[in-house]
C-alpha cells in the first residue's frame, strides 16, 4: 500500500538507481576479485581463462598455509579471552557500582577511538621493554609473534566485545536477575540461567567482531609480529610488493569465504537458540 | 499467634535518603495486606525489605518468629511476584513455574508434576509449552503467580500485581486472587497505589507515606475514620473543611459556624473535618434534616454520571463537591440553584495534619 510520504515519479527512480549504485559499489569488487581469483594469466585485470591454479598455489605454499593457519589460530585464542574479559567488563559496568567506573569506562572506550598506527607503535614498545624485562627477570627468551600479536588483539578485542554485550545486557531488566535470586538461584545460579542466555546473541555477535578484527588487522599485527611470524592479512600485504598475481585474489577470496562462513554459521546457531 | 511477618523499627537509607522510616507493622498469617501510598512513599521498598532484595539500615524483621533481617532471598520462605511480571522470556512457561524447584534441586519428575499442577490452578492448562511473549498480559501475570506459589511460600509478596493490566482484566483478576488467596490460605502483602484497589481487595491496609506509616487498619476503618488528614484525602473522595477545635463534640469552621464533631483533640487544634461527597446532601436553600449539620451555597456545577450526579458547590468561603445518587424522584438542582448542604454529624471525621 503506498502511503503519502512515499517518493513519486523521478524521485522514485533516481531513489532507486542511487540503491542500485550503492550496492554496485559494495558487491562490483567482491565479484571481480572472485572472476579474477580463477584467471589464468599473472596479470591481475586480464582474463586468461579458467584455472584453479592460484588456489592450488596458495594452497600449496607453506607460508600462505602457515600464514592462515597462524591467523585463525591468534583468532580463536584472541577471541576467547576478549570475550571472556570483555562480557566480564560489561557486567560490571552494567550490573555494579564501584569506584573508579566512570574512569573505567572511559577508558575502555579508548582502544576504539585510538588510530591504530598509535596503538601499534604502543604495542611495539610496550613488547620491547616488556619481553626485556621478562627477559632480565626470568630469562625467558621471548619472541615477538603468537603472544604479542594475541595480547595486542585481546587489548583492542575487549574493548568491541564489551560494547556489543553492553548494549545487550542494557535492553535487559534487572528485574529478571531479582527474580532469578527471589526463586532460589544464587548469584552463579542466576548467571547461568538467566543472565546468561539473554545476552548470549550479544556474546555470539561480539566473538564475531573480535574474530573478524582479529582476522582482518594489519597495521597493529605488523609491528608486533616477530621474525618469521605472520598472519595472512600481512602476508597479503607482503605480496602485493612483490608484484599483484592472482594467488592475492585467491587468498582473498579464502579470506572472504571463511569470514562469511562465521556469519552464517553465528546466526544459525541463534536461530537454533531461539527455536530450541 | 506469631505473626506472618513483624517488622520493628525497621529503616532503611539510600545515602542520605530515607526510604523506610522507622516503620513497625505486624502481618497476620493468612491475612491479604496491602501496602498503599503514592509513588516514591516507601511501599515497594518495604515489600522489597520483606522479600530480602533490600536489607534494613535497621531494626528487625521476622517472619514467622525467625529473624531474617540479613538473610538473602533464597533463605526466605517468601516469593515475590514482580511488578511487570519479570518472566524468564527464554524459558517456556512449565520452565518458568519450575525454576523455583530447580533451583533448591529437587528432582526433574517432582518439579514436572508440581508444576503442571500450579499451572492447573492459575488457569493455564494446555499452555505450558508457549513462551511468556506468546502470551496475553493477564496469562503473563498467571504463570508469575504459579512460578511463585510453586515454591509453597508462607508469605507471597506482590508488587503492584495488576498495574500492567487493563481496567477489565484488572477487576477480575482483584477477584481471582482473592480466590487464590483463600484457596492456598497464606498470607498475601501486595503493594499498590490504587485506593480503590487495596479497599476491594484486602483484609488490612497499610497507608504509607514519605516513608512512614501512617495507618494500619481495616478498609472500612480507613475510610471511616482515617488517621490524619493525608489518610483521609488519599483513601477516596473528600472535602476537608478547616477548622479548629472547640470541644470534645465541636469543631468552629473558617467561616466561624461551629459543628457538632466528635473528636480526640484539645481545644484549640487546627484540625480538618472530612466529609465524604456521598455523606453529604443537598436540597433548595433552607431545608435540611433534623439534627444535621447544614451550610447555605450555590450550585456552580452538574457532573451527570449516569448512577450520580456530582454537584461542585460554592460556599462563601470554599467549595465542596457533593454526590447524589440518581435515585428515581431525586431532585435535580440547576447550576446557580441557591442551596443548604447537610450532613449527619456521625457520617464525618476529624483529622488533624
Amino acid at each position: 500500500m503506498s502511503t503519502s510520504v512515499e517518493p513519486r515519479g523521478w524521485a522514485k527512480a533516481a531513489l532507486h538507481a542511487n540503491g542500485w549504485f550503492v550496492y554496485m559499489f559494495f558487491y562490483a569488487p567482491i565479484v571481480l576479485l572472485v572472476i579474477y581469483s580463477f584467471s589464468n594469466s599473472r596479470n591481475v585485470g586480464t582474463w586468461g581463462g579458467f584455472t584453479l591454479d592460484w588456489y592450488s598455489d596458495f594452497f600449496d605454499s607453506s607460508n600462505a598455509r602457515g600464514a592462515l593457519s597462524n591467523s585463525v589460530k591468534i583468532a580463536i585464542f584472541s577471541t576467547i579471552i576478549s570475550v571472556a574479559l570483555g562480557t566480564m567488563a560489561a557486567l560490571s559496568l552494567e550490573r555494579f557500582t564501584f569506584r573508579g567506573k566512570k574512569v573505567f569506562d572511559a577508558l575502555l572506550y579508548l582502544p576504539i577511538i585510538i588510530p591504530d598506527v598509535t596503538m601499534a607503535v604502543m604495542m611495539l614498545l610496550f613488547f620491547g621493554e616488556f619481553f626485556d624485562v621478562l627477559d632480565a627477570l626470568f630469562g625467558l627468551g621471548l619472541r615477538k609473534g603468537f603472544w604479542s600479536i594475541s595480547i595486542s588483539h585481546i587489548a583492542f578485542n575487549i574493548s568491541f566485545v564489551s560494547v556489543v554485550v553492553r548494549a545487550r545486557l542494557a535492553g535487559m531488566d534487572t528485574d529478571l536477575e531479582e527474580a532469578a535470586i527471589d526463586l532460589y538461584a544464587s548469584r552463579w545460579k542466576a548467571f547461568r540461567y538467566v543472565t546468561f542466555p539473554q545476552i548470549v546473541p550479544g556474546i555470539a555477535g561480539g566473538a564475531l567482531l573480535a574474530m573478524t578484527l582479529s582476522l582482518d588487522d594489519v597495521v597493529i599485527t605488523q609491528f608486533v609480529s616477530g621474525p618469521g611470524w605472520t598472519t595472512l592479512p600481512v602476508y597479503v600485504f607482503g605480496l602485493i610488493r612483490k608484484g599483484v598475481t592472482p594467488l592475492i585474489n585467491a587468498v582473498s577470496v579464502t579470506m572472504l569465504v571463511v569470514s562469511m562462513l562465521l556469519v552464517v554459521l553465528s546466526i544459525v546457531a541463534q536461530r537454533v537458540r531461539r527455536n530450541g | 499467634m506469631t505473626s506472618a511477618v513483624e517488622l520493628s523499627g525497621i529503616t532503611k537509607r539510600f545515602g542520605d535518603v530515607v526510604a523506610v522510616d522507622n516503620v513497625d507493622l505486624s502481618i497476620a498469617d493468612g491475612e491479604f495486606f496491602a501496602m498503599l501510598g503514592p509513588s516514591g512513599c516507601g511501599k515497594t521498598t518495604t515489600l522489597r525489605l520483606i522479600a530480602g532484595l533490600e536489607f534494613p539500615t535497621e531494626g528487625s524483621l521476622s517472619i514467622f518468629g525467625q529473624e531474617v533481617g540479613t538473610l538473602t532471598p533464597d533463605k526466605r520462605p517468601v516469593n515475590t511476584v514482580f511488578q511487570n511480571y519479570a518472566l524468564f522470556p527464554h524459558l517456556t512457561v512449565l520452565e518458568n513455574v519450575g525454576f523455583g524447584l530447580k533451583m533448591q534441586g529437587i528432582d526433574k519428575e517432582t518439579i514436572r508434576s508440581r508444576s503442571m499442577e500450579m499451572i492447573e490452578l492459575v488457569q493455564l492448562d494446555g499452555l505450558a509449552e508457549r513462551k511468556p511473549s506468546q502470551m496475553s498480559g493477564g496469562q503473563q501475570q498467571r504463570v508469575a503467580l504459579a512460578r511463585a506459589l510453586v515454591n509453597q511460600p508462607k508469605v507471597l509478596l506482590l508488587d503492584e500485581p495488576l498495574g500492567a493490566l487493563d481496567l477489565k482484566l484488572r477487576q477480575e483478576m482483584q477477584l481471582e486472587l482473592k480466590k487464590l488467596q483463600r484457596d492456598v490460605g497464606i498470607s498475601f502483602v501486595f503493594v499498590t497505589h490504587d485506593q480503590e484497589e487495596a479497599l476491594t481487595m484486602s483484609d488490612r491496609i497499610a497507608v504509607m507515606d514519605d516513608g512512614k506509616l501512617l495507618q494500619v487498619a481495616t478498609p472500612e476503618e480507613i475510610y471511616e475514620r482515617p488517621a490524619n488528614r493525608f489518610v483521609a484525602d488519599f483513601i477516596g473522595q473528600t472535602n476537608l473543611l478547616e477548622g479548629t477545635v472547640s470541644d470534645a463534640e465541636t469543631v468552629i469552621l473558617e467561616n466561624g459556624i461551629s459543628v457538632r464533631a466528635k473528636n480526640g483533640f484539645i481545644a484549640g487544634t487546627h484540625v480538618a473535618v472530612s466529609l465524604r461527597p456521598e455523606r453529604a446532601h443537598i436540597q433548595s436553600q433552607g431545608k435540611f434534616e433534623e439534627g444535621w449539620s447544614h451550610v447555605n451555597g450555590s450550585v456552580e456545577t452538574v457532573t451527570y454520571l449516569g448512577n450520580a450526579l456530582i454537584y461542585g458547590i460554592k460556599l462563601d468561603w470554599m467549595d465542596l463537591e457533593v454526590r447524589e445518587e440518581n435515585h428515581p424522584g431525586v431532585e435535580l438542582h440547576r447550576p446557580g440553584a441557591e442551596i443548604t448542604v447537610s450532613w449527619d454529624p456521625e457520617a464525618i471525621s476529624v483529622v488533624s495534619n
